[in-house]
């Protein structure tokens, strides 16, 4: 201890009351104010964040206003700047991502928690979590050359030729565009939703589903009619929390989804999103509205996943505390 | 069989198909990257400057070095404030300010790395008139933040709290306790969330982009654009020539092979679990 080899306070005298200070409230005080000054730092950076791409959106925002949401117009030249087509991609592409991750991810996390034995289960976690460790460009490398050729040369001919009736499968097939960028998105967001998932199925209480097989039920009736509602709320969040991850991903989207900012109904178009169109034409934007107006997406993109982040929180929170308390 | 135990077998059995299916993407991406990574790695990988288009022998040493540099100047801004701010939560906040700031932590980590580039961009490289190491570093520095915070805090609060207590009743001043006892005590567990920080952050691309850029040679100072493994990976692998390619999947290599050994040593070294950074 440092403290124990100087003498000892006395109460009453004006040097004790002074050692007293400097030992204990002064350091102390030191302590929490360094530190709470880099807590409060957190704060001012998240708010001056905020401001910068307030600020340095409001050319963008003056000029087209909240027309600027639904104009499919994306035209650098002309200077006429619309988010719709950036929109329509992310949200095409995010909600693919999420068609593909949901069932994956739950049926997985279902499996480590209600079939497999504890360590086998923290082991196959661990590898599944080393998923989300993967850098993003690293999908995008593994898209263009391994996802795409799949996608050009047997995944949208065979989806043409059995549901071609439907808009969506219509069109030749390129390989990059919205199915592609869909398909590598879902994969990236899966750990998310099996980490967060399993979490929230572990934290469900035994009884629960002792009560539920004591009455009869089969394991996956336990599984699904019981286990799985208790936790609903956390299994949301884990949901929210990929669809924040699959808007705001960036590297892998631009390498796969083609960058033309049209808005098709085929998934076998190519397509943009907000996050890629950032990504490729900040450093070319040259004058000052072009750059406000990415600026502008990015804090639409910003809104966005805030939102969706809020509201995972809430919701993991709210499931976990309930799986704590026993009911 | 009754229907309800038919519907039991498949549906139990799909789960464990999914979760196959998961396991194996991973071990796909692992096998891949060494197959078309490893047959263009070579020693003029780490040593050499990429070579012009069409004229073989060329290597990342810039790139390499420009990652090195990000990240060294990443973990000055993002492992002090980091830690310091999960010290903060664990030691000094009340419950209300604690709850507010460690959702403001999770706000900030759901951030979409591109809108950290652009904040980057805006405040270093708009005053600064010029890329730079600096503003790719800060960019990576405030991804480090969260993690780092929320990973202090949760190992902190592992601290049993009659150690704490034994430090108090030997008469020592609550920063001497955190100092010299609690902060030891988590000591393994802080270093393993910074690493996973680092790790997070060592393949970021996005935020890269308008900030540090990108620089064919080596870069000529913190002022100066630098390459960075991730951006490179980037440009090379969007370009038409098959020599960039085979050096795109190199770096891939590299890049995956020390992301994933940072995150399996120091995971199974702690052996204690470790939530995903998410």
């Amino acid at each position: 201890m440092t403290t124990t080899d100087l003498p000892a306070p006395s109460r009453n005298s004006v040097a004790g009351a002074w050692r007293r200070l400097t030992r204990f409230d002064l350091g102390d005080s030191a302590a929490h104010g360094i530190t709470l000054l880099a807590g409060a730092g957190i704060f001012v950076l998240v708010g001056i964040l905020l401001v910068e791409l307030w600020v340095n959106s409001s050319v963008a925002r003056h000029r087209f206003g909240w027309d600027f949401l639904v104009t499919s117009v994306w035209d650098p030249i002309a200077q006429h700047f619309g988010a719709l087509p950036f929109l329509y991609g992310t949200l095409v592409t995010s909600f693919l991502a999420l068609l593909i991750a949901i069932p994956l991810g739950l049926g997985t996390a279902i499996f480590l928690v209600e079939l497999v034995p504890a360590r086998l289960s923290d082991w196959l976690a661990f590898i599944i979590d080393l998923l989300a460790a993967v850098p993003s460009v690293v999908y995008g490398l593994l898209g263009i050359f391994v996802l795409v050729p799949v996608i050009r040369s047997a995944v949208e001919p065979f989806l043409r030729s059995t549901l071609g009736f439907l808009p969506i499968f219509q069109g030749p097939a390129y390989g990059f565009g919205f199915l592609a960028a869909g398909v590598i998105l879902g994969i990236m967001v899966v750990p998310f939703i099996v980490s967060v998932s399993r979490e929230v199925l572990l934290a469900v209480p035994q009884e629960q589903r002792e009560a539920a097989l004591s009455l009869g039920a089969t394991q996956w009736e336990a599984a699904s009619q019981v286990v799985v509602p208790y936790a609903r709320s956390g299994i949301f969040g884990s949901i929210f929390l990929a669809l924040a991850r699959a808007l705001g991903e960036t590297m892998a989207v631009t390498m796969v989804i083609g960058n033309d900012p049209r808005i098709r109904a085929s998934l076998f178009s190519s397509g943009y999103s907000i996050a890629a169109v950032i990504a490729n034409e900040f450093t070319e934007a040259t004058s000052t509205l072009y750059i406000h107006a990415l600026i502008e997406l990015g804090l639409i993109l910003f809104g966005l996943t805030f939102v969706l982040n809020a509201l995972a929180r809430l919701l993991i929170l709210a499931t976990v505390r309930r799986g704590m308390v026993r009911p | 069989m009754t229907r309800r135990s038919i519907t039991n077998v498949v549906m139990l059995t799909l789960t464990g198909a999914c979760a196959f299916l998961t396991v194996s993407v991973m071990f796909y991406i692992l096998g891949y990257l060494a197959w078309h990574g490893g047959s263009a790695l070579s020693w003029n990988f780490f040593t050499k400057l990429p070579a012009p288009v069409n004229s073989a022998g060329g290597g990342m040493a810039n790139a390499i070095v420009g990652s090195a540099k990000l990240l060294l100047l990443a973990c000055c801004i993002g492992v002090p404030v980091g830690i310091l701010a999960g010290i903060y939560l664990s030691e000094f906040a009340g419950n209300t300010i604690a709850s507010v700031l460690r959702f403001t932590v999770d706000l900030l980590n759901g951030v979409p790395s591109i809108v950290i580039g652009i904040f980057a961009y805006t405040v270093v490289v708009l005053p600064m008139h010029t890329f730079s190491t600096l503003a790719g570093g800060f960019a990576l520095g405030i991804m480090m933040i969260p993690i780092s915070v929320r990973s202090t805090e949760e190992y902190l609060r592992a601290v049993p709290s009659s150690l704490r207590e034994a430090s108090l009743a030997l008469g020592a001043a609550r920063w001497a306790t955190i100092v010299r006892v609690v902060i030891p005590a988590a000591f393994r567990g802080i270093l393993t969330g910074v690493m996973l920080a680092l790790a997070r952050v060592a393949g970021e691309t996005a935020p890269l982009i308008f900030t540090a850029f990108g620089n064919n040679a080596w870069s000529q100072g913190w002022t100066q654009p630098t390459a960075s493994l991730p951006f490179m990976i980037y440009t090379y692998a969007v370009s038409p020539y098959d020599d960039w390619h085979r050096q795109a999947w190199a770096a891939g290599l590299v890049l995956v092979a020390l992301v994933l050994l940072v995150n399996v040593v120091t995971r199974l070294a702690l052996a204690r679990k470790m939530p995903l950074s998410r």
